[in-house]
C-alpha cells in the first residue's frame, strides 16, 4: 500500500525535508560480495558507440531550419549598459532576431562579472551570428570593481549570512590543549571545462517547447524552465542521451537554454545555443577560490581539543556558499568546533558545484594542518588520525549508517610503509616522500526517483527512467542491477533513459547520488517484474520453471514492473569515507613537483560495477592532480576581468601529468542503506589529494605549502620558508 | 542558404568516398566534416587546436581538423571515425574501459591508431608522447594506455 512520508534529502551537504510516496520495500539486501553480474567488472553498454563517434550529442544535433546564436557577454567584470542599439545587427546577412536587456531576464543591463550575458544575436550560421553581433552598438559605463574576498567580507557585501557552526566552547578547548597549530590556506579558481560546452537545442511544437540540453538534470531543467515561463511541466520535453562531461556545472538551464528558447519563440524555428570554449570558461561556474584560517589544538597524545576555522568563500557575483568547513566540522572526534563561512560577493563569475565542492579544498587545508600537527607531536600521522577516529558524527551526534575508514586505513598500511624506501630514494636535489590525506563526503542520494522495467517475450528487458548518463556509466550499472535481479544475461537489458517526456521521475546526478538514488528504484521495478514472472509461473504449475520459458508464452503482451527509491535510514548520518596516499618527487632548486604514485582506498559500500568504478577513481585522482599542480584560473587584479580562457592558457592534467595509480574499494553494503547498501563514487576521489600531495611533499622536503595550486613559486617559497626557520633553530610546524 | 557569393566547389576524399561540396574560404576541415557531410563523429571541443577532440588523419597523419581550413586537404585522403568503425582500437577502448563521457574519445581512437600504425607495439612513452595533444577531462588516461599497449589482444 502505498503510503505518504515526509523525509530528509541531501545533495551535496545541503539537507532539505521532502514529501515522498513509498510502497513496502521488501527486498532484502544482496548477500556481500560479488553476484552473478552486480559486483563484477563489465563494460560499458554504450562504449561502443561512445568509441565509433555515433554517439549523439547535444552538440551534434541539427534539426531542420535549425538556427544558431551569438551571446554577446560583458568585457567589463563591473559595468552597466548605459546604451544598446541592436539595430545594425539586424540588418547582417542571415540574421533572424536580436533581443538584449529588458527583453529576457539572464540578460542583463548591470553586468557583476566578465561573462554576464547581455545580448543575443542568432542566424542561419554561427559565422553570420558571430559577425552580427560585432555590429551590436553599445556603450558601457565602467563600475567600481570588488574582487578581494576579504574586502568584500569586511564591507559586508556577502551572499547570504554568514554561516556559524560551533560544538563544544573552542576557547575551552584551546586551553586544554598541549600544542596549538595555525595555518592559512588558499585556494584558486578552477575550472570545470567538460569537454561539450554547456549547449542547448529548441523548438517549439505548437505551445510545447522540446530542449535537447547537455545536462545532470533533465528532470529539474524541465521543471525550472516550466516554472520561469508559467507552462504546465509536461509541457516541456527535455531530452539528454549522451553528453560530453559536467562535472556539477550543468545543473541547471542556464542563460543560454532560456536565450534559445526565446529566440525560438521570436523565429518559429529551432534554435541552438552553444557558448565557445572561451564562453564556457568565463560564464558556466567554477570551483570558487577559498580563504582558509585554521587553528588545530590538541593533547601531548595526539587527541584533538580544538578545531577552528574562519571560512572565506570567494563566490563570485551569484552562486552558493560551498561547505569547505564540512571537513572541519566532520572528519575527526573533537568536542570543540567552531567554524565560520563568509561567502563574499565579488565581481567574479559566480560559482557553481564542482565536483565535492568545498571538501577538496577544505580537506587541503584541514589535512594540511593535521600534517603539520602530528609533527610537532612526533606521531606517525596515520597513528594522530586514527586516534582521533569519529564514532558518530560530531556535529549533531547521529550514528553514521555504515563507516569502514579504520579499515581503509588498515588497507592503506603497506603504501604508507613505502614512505621508507621512496624517501631513500632522494639525491641532492631530487627529495622523495609520501603523505596520506583522509576523506569525508557525503554520497547517500535521497528518495523520489524512480524506474520501470519492462520484460518482453523474448526474454530481455528494459531499464524505463528519466534519469541521465553524464558520463560515469550509469547505463551500465543500472542494467547490472536489473539482469541480477531478473537473472537474465546483462546483454539482454537495454536502458532507456535522458528524456523527461519518457520515463518516470528520476534524482539529479550529482553529489555523488545517481548509483544510489537510482539504483534502489531499478532493482525494486526488476523485482516487480521478477515476482510478476513467478506468479505466472506459479499459476501455470511451473514455479521453477526459467524466466525465458514463461515470458516465451507472451507473444505481445508484455511484464512492466515499476519501483521507487525508499527514503534513507531515519537519524543517521549516510557517508563515503577513504584515505590517499601520495609519493612525489621535488626538484628542491627548480621547485618542480611530479607526483610519481597515488593510492586509494575508498569505502563506498557495495561496488556495482568494479571496472566503471576504478575508472571514476583514477579520473577524479587525476583531476585533483590537476587542481593541485596545475590549474589556476586566473584574473587580472586590477580589473577583474578573466585571463585564462582557452585550454593553452588554463592547464589541464595530460598524459604526462598521470601517475601510477592503485585503487582498492572497500566494497561491502552499507546494511542500513537501501535495497542495494550502494553510496556514490564520482566525488570521493579528488577530495584528498591535493592533501595528500601536499603532505608528501612537507614529507620529503620540510616544506610547508599554503596555497593551491602549488606552482613552483609557491613551492620555492614554501622551500625558502623552510630553510629559514631551520637555520633560527625554530622547530617544524610553527 | 542565403549566401551573397558562390563558394567554389571543392572536391574532398573522406574515408575512401569522394564528396563534392561547396565550401566558402575559411571553413574548416571540423565543419566540413559535420555540418556539409554529416560526420559528426569528429568532436569539436575548443575550436582553437588546444584540445584535440577533433583529431582525423589527413595522409595518415594526425591532424586538428578544427584549425586545418578545408581546401588545404582538397588533395588529401582525410580518415575519420566513421573510416575506423571497425578498428581493432575501437574495440580495444571498450574492452579496457578507457571511455568515460565519450566526447574526446573518437579524437583519442584516431590518435592511437597513427600511432599504432607506425609503431605497432608503442612503449608507455612513445605513447604519452603521442598522445599528449588528446585531452580528457574525465581522466580516462591510464585506461587509454592500457587499451593502446593491449590493442592487438
Amino acid at each position: 500500500m502505498a503510503r505518504l512520508i515526509r523525509t530528509e534529502k541531501e545533495v551535496e551537504g545541503r539537507y532539505e525535508e521532502v514529501w515522498l510516496v513509498v510502497e513496502e520495500d521488501v527486498l532484502e539486501q544482496w548477500p556481500a560480495g560479488a553476484r552473478e553480474i552486480v559486483g563484477r567488472p563489465a563494460t560499458r553498454i554504450d562504449g561502443l558507440e561512445r568509441a565509433r563517434g555515433e554517439a549523439v550529442y547535444t552538440a551534434d544535433l541539427k534539426l531542420p531550419g535549425m538556427l544558431h546564436t551569438a551571446v554577446l557577454r560583458s568585457p567589463y567584470a563591473h559595468a552597466r549598459v548605459a546604451r544598446i542599439d541592436l539595430a545594425p545587427a539586424l540588418t547582417m546577412p542571415g540574421v533572424h532576431a536580436a533581443i538584449g536587456p529588458g527583453e529576457l531576464d539572464v540578460l542583463v543591463e548591470e553586468c557583476g562579472f566578465h561573462g554576464a550575458a547581455i545580448a543575443a544575436v542568432c542566424a542561419d550560421t554561427y559565422a553570420q551570428a558571430r559577425a552580427a553581433l560585432s555590429r551590436v552598438e553599445v556603450d558601457f559605463e565602467q563600475l567600481e570593481v570588488l574582487i578581494d574576498p576579504d574586502e568584500a567580507v569586511a564591507r559586508g557585501q556577502l551572499l547570504g549570512e554568514p554561516r556559524v557552526r560551533e560544538r563544544g566552547d573552542l576557547d575551552r578547548g584551546l586551553a586544554e590543549a598541549d600544542v596549538v597549530v595555525m595555518g592559512e590556506y588558499t585556494t584558486q579558481v578552477v575550472l570545470h571545462n567538460s569537454m561539450e560546452t554547456h549547449q542547448a537545442v529548441v523548438q517549439w511544437l505548437g505551445d510545447s517547447l522540446e530542449v535537447f540540453i547537455s545536462t545532470q538534470y533533465i528532470w529539474g531543467v524541465r521543471d525550472e524552465i516550466a516554472s520561469t515561463l508559467g507552462l504546465p511541466g509536461d509541457k516541456v520535453r527535455v531530452v539528454c542521451n549522451y553528453m560530453g562531461g559536467g562535472f556539477g556545472s550543468k545543473n541547471g538551464a542556464d542563460d543560454y537554454t532560456f536565450i534559445a528558447i526565446e529566440l525560438a519563440k521570436r523565429t518559429r524555428r529551432p534554435v541552438r545555443c552553444a557558448l565557445t570554449r572561451r564562453e564556457e570558461n568565463l560564464a558556466t561556474g567554477n570551483r570558487n577560490a577559498t580563504i582558509q584560517r585554521l587553528t588545530i589544538g590538541a593533547r601531548a597524545d595526539g587527541t584533538l581539543t580544538a578545531l577552528g576555522g574562519e571560512y572565506v568563500n570567494a563566490t563570485g557575483w551569484g552562486g552558493w556558499s560551498s561547505p569547505v568547513e564540512g571537513p572541519m566540522q566532520m572528519l575527526y572526534a573533537c568536542e570543540n568546533v567552531k567554524t565560520t563561512t563568509w561567502a563574499a560577493k565579488i565581481n567574479q563569475p559566480p560559482m557553481k558545484a564542482f565536483r565535492a565542492p568545498g571538501f577538496v579544498e577544505g580537506t587541503f587545508g584541514l589535512e594540511s594542518l593535521l600534517d603539520v600537527l602530528a609533527a610537532k607531536l612526533d606521531i606517525d600521522p596515520l597513528d594522530l588520525r586514527r586516534r582521533n577516529h569519529a564514532q558518530h558524527d560530531g556535529a549533531d551526534g547521529r550514528p553514521y549508517s555504515g563507516k569502514n575508514l579504520l579499515e581503509c586505513y588498515r588497507r592503506a598500511e603497506p603504501h604508507w610503509e613505502r614512505r621508507h624506501e621512496v624517501r631513500a630514494r632522494s639525491t641532492g636535489t631530487v627529495k622523495r616522500g609520501v603523505g596520506m590525506a583522509s576523506q569525508i563526503w557525503y554520497g547517500g542520494g535521497g528518495p523520489p526517483s524512480y524506474a520501470w522495467v519492462r520484460v518482453g517475450s523474448d526474454g530481455r528487458a528494459a531499464v524505463v527512467t528519466a534519469m541521465q548518463d553524464l558520463g560515469t556509466g550509469t547505463r551500465t550499472a543500472m542494467a547490472q542491477i536489473a539482469a541480477e535481479e531478473l537473472g537474465i544475461p546483462l546483454d539482454h537489458v537495454t536502458v532507456s533513459l535522458g528524456d523527461s517526456a519518457r520515463g518516470p521521475f528520476a534524482s539529479i546526478s550529482a553529489g555523488s547520488s545517481t548509483t544510489p538514488s537510482m539504483g534502489p528504484a531499478v532493482r525494486a521495478a526488476a523485482a516487480d517484474a521478477r515476482r510478476q514472472i513467478e506468479e505466472i509461473a506459479a499459476q501455470r504449475g511451473t514455479p521453477d520453471a526459467p524466466l525465458a520459458e514463461i515470458v516465451g508464452l507472451l507473444e505481445d503482451a508484455q511484464i512492466l514492473g515499476k519501483g521507487g527509491r525508499g527514503p534513507n535510514p531515519t537519524g543517521m548520518q549516510v557517508l563515503t569515507f577513504g584515505v590517499q596516499v601520495a609519493e612525489v618527487a621535488v626538484d628542491i632548486e627548480t621547485g618542480e613537483v611530479w607526483v610519481d604514485r597515488i593510492a586509494a582506498v575508498h569505502d563506498v559500500g557495495r561496488v556495482i560495477n568494479p571496472l566503471g568504478a576504478s575508472s571514476q577513481i583514477e579520473g577524479g585522482i587525476i583531476q585533483g592532480i590537476g587542481h593541485t599542480l596545475s590549474e589556476h584560473r586566473l584574473h587580472d587584479p586590477r580589473t577583474g576581468q578573466i585571463l585564462t580562457t582557452s585550454l593553452d592558457a588554463y592547464k589541464l592534467p595530460t598524459f604526462a601529468d598521470v601517475p601510477v595509480i592503485v585503487s582498492e574499494l572497500i566494497d561491502e553494503p552499507d546494511a542500513q542503506l537501501t535495497n542495494l547498501g550502494s553510496k556514490g563514487l564520482g566525488e570521493p576521489p579528488i577530495i584528498p589529494t591535493a592533501a595528500a600531495i601536499s603532505n608528501a611533499i612537507r614529507d620529503a622536503t620540510g616544506a610547508e605549502v599554503h596555497q593551491l595550486p602549488i606552482s613552483r613559486e609557491e613551492m620555492l617559497r614554501a622551500l625558502r620558508e623552510a630553510a629559514a626557520r631551520e637555520k633560527v633553530g625554530a622547530p617544524a610546524g610553527v | 542558404m542565403p549566401t551573397s557569393r558562390r563558394s567554389p566547389l571543392l572536391r574532398l576524399e573522406v574515408n575512401d568516398h569522394v564528396y563534392e561540396l561547396h565550401a566558402e574560404v575559411g571553413t574548416t576541415l571540423a565543419e566540413a566534416l559535420r555540418d556539409d557531410l554529416a560526420l559528426t563523429g569528429t568532436k569539436v571541443a575548443c575550436a582553437e587546436g588546444h584540445c584535440g577532440s577533433c583529431t582525423v588523419l589527413v595522409d595518415g597523419v594526425p591532424t586538428l581538423s578544427c584549425i586545418t581550413l578545408v581546401h588545404s586537404v582538397a588533395d588529401a585522403k582525410v580518415t575519420t571515425i566513421e573510416g575506423l568503425r571497425d578498428h581493432q582500437m575501437v574495440h580495444a577502448f571498450v574492452r579496457e574501459d578507457a571511455l568515460q563521457c565519450g566526447f574526446c574519445t573518437p579524437g583519442q581512437i584516431v590518435s592511437a591508431v597513427a600511432l599504432v600504425g607506425a609503431t605497432p607495439k608503442p612503449s608507455t612513452d612513445e605513447i604519452r608522447h603521442a598522445m599528449a595533444g588528446n585531452l580528457c577531462r574525465c581522466g580516462a588516461y591510464p585506461k587509454i594506455e592500457e587499451a593502446i599497449r593491449t590493442w592487438q589482444d
